[in-house]
């Protein structure tokens, strides 16, 4: 009895720190192609389940894996105001979130069918390359190491965020020139610190830097008046600086950029069918601002349009919709549900919200600002 | 000290019980020396000074509806609204199986019975119930628990062992109305665990950390200390390892590298993965508090029991292991509230914890720099329950009787 005891024990705890440790003995996160024949107990419904351990999925694979799943998964940052929160009725809204309803019209022509994954900074591109999420909207910058050494497709900008400067409404300045003898407060030793540096002195704009250790400290001695302005991420002004200050509605965001900062939906690489999808839909969204096709008037314009642009971009005319695995009537589902650009931008960050960012760069080619539409032909 | 001196004893008085008027607690007590005096005068003075500004900022500058409003996502996070009947069934049950326990084996403490129970009536009537469900929820939780007490007053004794059988049914009930069991259409769908959240996933974290840490706990302990090496390495080297690195860390890796080694196709569901990488963790702080309750056993007891003609299996359940566990109890309970308190990191991962729904809230447009509000809403919760299950555990002493052999 007291072996048998010892022997249960012993297996019990042997057990246990082989789970723990069990995964230790694959080294490195390195792409290990090889298929493994998982057998299910009897009577489940899989009998064999094929298992790729690691890898990239192949063209047309995350398309059918979501519509097989029914719902799309979208990684979302969840707590950045005006961009992804959620709302008191326990819905996800903000302006990445609009883009995964968007991507969800486009797939199942319903914008509700998104189960939303919150991920922190350190976790946003793993989950990606592991396949816990489809797609990745969450003020993602794009840059060439990520869009490279990670093994990731950056999709297309949704939303060109930059350096941008605040300073109090009341005090008149409206141009870089107007700091000229001022105060800045800047996080020390960032890129942003760099940026300011530059903009001045392109602009030939003396100045003096007030520089902090850290975030909270740099929005902090903003907020007790200790500078003339303060600066960092356009995204971040809107949001974690304005949450710093005592009176946010009496502080504005010039509509100065310093840096680039282009904020795009991010895919894994390998199925370059999703990636189409992702960038198609974030363009279909931008084309109907250009076309003036909105929420309200795309049932007009789909009976109605002659413009053969629009009578393909909506499905009348062509199969833009099937060359991308899709219904189509994406692209009216897509301006139906969620609406065109502006829409999106003016329901999240537009005039009147608490988040407002001045569209600058993020206005269409034709009013000065970067968001161009490919044909859809 | 002899039998003689004992007996000795009986007839010596009671030392006087003193009593004090209100005036004269407060001479004794407060200014009996000059400089006792001006100790209570200075911190008078530094309560007057903190407790001010913070009673007057409360009441007067706080906007609290950010808590107000978000008052269903705090406490059960996503839950989708037409489910949360089912939260409301597991509290009437905990109504009922706390009402039981209340009248079978603390019976008197009507002061404190009373005060949260009309406690929770009071937040029944408040301004923020109007035109909701949750106030008749409330009022049956009261009737439902009085109701459990009256029926454990008439039981008694007789109860105790069906009431202990009902709270071992308790918690895998819970879970499994909470998580449901029928696909879509049935009475109880199943609700993915990503919609868990606010409070509700903070209690389900805690109690599923308590339930199964507490053996692997035990087992690990008594693996430490067993004359068998491998099992005596294995439970030393995973004890170590777990105790060598900080539970964050459990967490991220749980989080971030478990999928990196697991096929592209198998995703461990994430609440499971925090839930797993908790109870790992808190077992192995609980062997070396249970052990340390086993070294407390003197070998005597051993032997005794061996004389008795015990097995081995038979020494360890029926003779060390209840009373090392209760003399380990003070620090058995510290660990858990500590476990419940630690279950706020799954917010750093993204899990939406009561943690992480108040940094979720804050960041509402309508809602930006009300974070003092927010925390010190969530602050308040934790304190409550930390503070009620340190209170459990006194009164779990008292009636095991710890402390007094």
């Amino acid at each position: 009895m007291r072996k048998l005891f010892a022997t249960m024990t012993m297996l019990v705890v042997f057990s246990l720190v082989l789970a723990a440790c069990g995964g230790g003995a694959v080294p490195t996160a390195e792409k290990v192609i090889q298929t493994v024949v998982v057998t299910a107990p009897a009577g489940t419904p899989q009998v064999q389940v094929q298992v790729q351990v690691a890898q990239a999925p192949g063209f047309g694979e995350t398309l059918a894996a979501v519509q097989a799943r029914g719902t799309l998964i979208c990684g979302v940052n969840g707590q950045l105001p005006g961009f992804s929160f959620l709302d008191p009725s326990g819905a996800y809204a903000g302006f990445d979130v609009d883009f995964c309803r968007a991507l969800a019209a486009a797939i199942f022509g319903d914008d509700t069918k998104v189960e939303y994954r919150n991920l922190t900074t350190q976790e946003r591109l793993p989950a990606l390359q592991t396949g816990e999420i489809d797609v990745l909207i969450r003020n993602t910058t794009w840059t060439l190491t990520r869009d490279t050494d990670n093994g990731l497709n950056f999709t297309g900008t949704t939303f060109y965020d930059g350096q941008g400067i605040m300073v109090p409404a009341d005090s008149g300045i409206t141009t870089l020139n107007d700091l000229e003898g001022g105060t800045v407060c800047v996080q020390k030793g960032t890129t942003t610190e760099l940026n300011l540096a530059d903009a001045m002195a392109l602009n030939n704009v003396t100045y003096t830097p007030a520089v902090y250790e850290d975030v909270n400290q740099t929005y902090g001695a903003y907020a007790e008046g200790r500078c003339d302005a303060v600066t960092s991420d356009k995204s971040q002004l809107s949001s974690a600086a304005k949450a710093v200050l005592p009176d946010p509605e009496n502080h504005v965001i010039l509509d100065v950029t310093l840096s680039k900062e282009p904020l795009s939906p991010v895919v894994r690489h390998g199925d370059d069918q999703w990636f189409d999808i992702v960038k198609w839909t974030v363009y279909a969204v931008i084309a109907a601002e250009e076309y003036g096709v909105d929420s309200a008037n795309v049932d007009d314009q789909r009976a109605n349009a002659v413009n053969p642009e629009i009578r393909r971009l909506l499905g009348v005319e062509g199969d833009m919709g099937p060359k991308l695995g899709l219904s189509n009537d994406w692209a009216y589902n897509v301006i139906k549900l969620v609406g065109n650009y502006e829409e999106i931008y003016n329901r999240n960050l537009g005039p009147g919200t608490p988040t407002f960012i001045p569209r600058g760069l993020n206005s269409l080619y034709t009013d000065g600002g970067a968001l161009y539409s490919p044909p859809f032909r | 000290m002899t039998r003689r001196a004992i007996a000795s004893t009986e007839n010596v008085l009671p030392p006087p019980i003193e009593r004090y008027t209100l005036l004269g607690w407060v001479y004794k007590n407060l200014f009996n020396t000059w400089y006792n005096a001006l100790l209570t005068f200075l911190a008078v003075g530094i309560i007057y000074a903190i407790g001010k500004p913070a009673i007057t900022w409360s009441l007067e500058q706080a906007r609290w509806d950010v808590v107000l409003v978000n008052m269903r996502l705090l406490m059960v996070g996503q839950y989708p609204v037409g489910q949360i009947w089912r939260i409301w069934l597991c509290l009437h049950l905990l109504a009922a199986v706390g009402g039981l326990s209340w009248g079978v084996w603390i019976r008197g403490y009507r002061l404190w019975s009373i005060l949260f129970l009309a406690a929770v009536l009071g937040l029944a009537w408040s301004s923020s119930m109007d035109g909701s469900a949750a106030r008749g929820h409330l009022i049956a939780l009261d009737v439902i628990a009085l109701a459990g007490f009256g029926l454990g007053r008439l039981g008694g004794k007789r109860l105790q062992r069906t009431v202990i059988n009902l709270w071992i049914v308790y918690f895998p009930l819970v879970i499994l109305i909470v998580r449901g069991m029928t696909s879509a259409e049935g009475a109880v769908p199943v609700v993915p665990s990503n919609l868990w959240g606010g409070l509700l996933l903070t209690f389900l974290l805690t109690v599923v950390g308590i339930l199964f840490s507490f053996p692997l706990g035990v087992l690990l302990a008594l693996g430490r200390r067993s004359p068998l090496p491998i099992i005596r390495w294995v439970s030393i080297g995973y004890i170590e390892l777990i105790r060598g690195v900080p539970l964050v860390t459990i967490l991220f890796m749980a989080q971030i590298m478990l999928p990196l080694f697991l096929p592209a196709d198998m995703t461990v569901d994430r609440v499971l993965r925090a839930m797993v990488g908790i109870i790992l963790f808190t077992a192995a702080y609980q062997a070396e508090n249970i052990r340390g309750g086993l070294q407390a056993i003197p070998h005597g007891q051993y032997e005794a029991a061996h004389a008795m003609g015990l097995s081995g299996v038979q020494t360890t359940m029926l003779i060390i292991l209840p009373q090392a566990l209760r003399n380990v109890i003070p620090v058995l309970v510290g660990q858990f509230i500590a476990l419940y308190k630690d279950t706020s990191l799954v917010a750093i991962v993204g899990l939406l914890d009561l943690l992480g729904i108040a940094k979720s809230i804050v960041s509402q447009p309508q809602f930006i720099g009300l974070q003092r509000e927010a925390y010190l809403f969530v602050t308040a919760i934790y304190w409550l329950f930390s503070y009620f299950m340190a209170y459990l555990s006194q009164r779990l002493e008292v009636a095991l009787g710890v402390g007094e052999r």
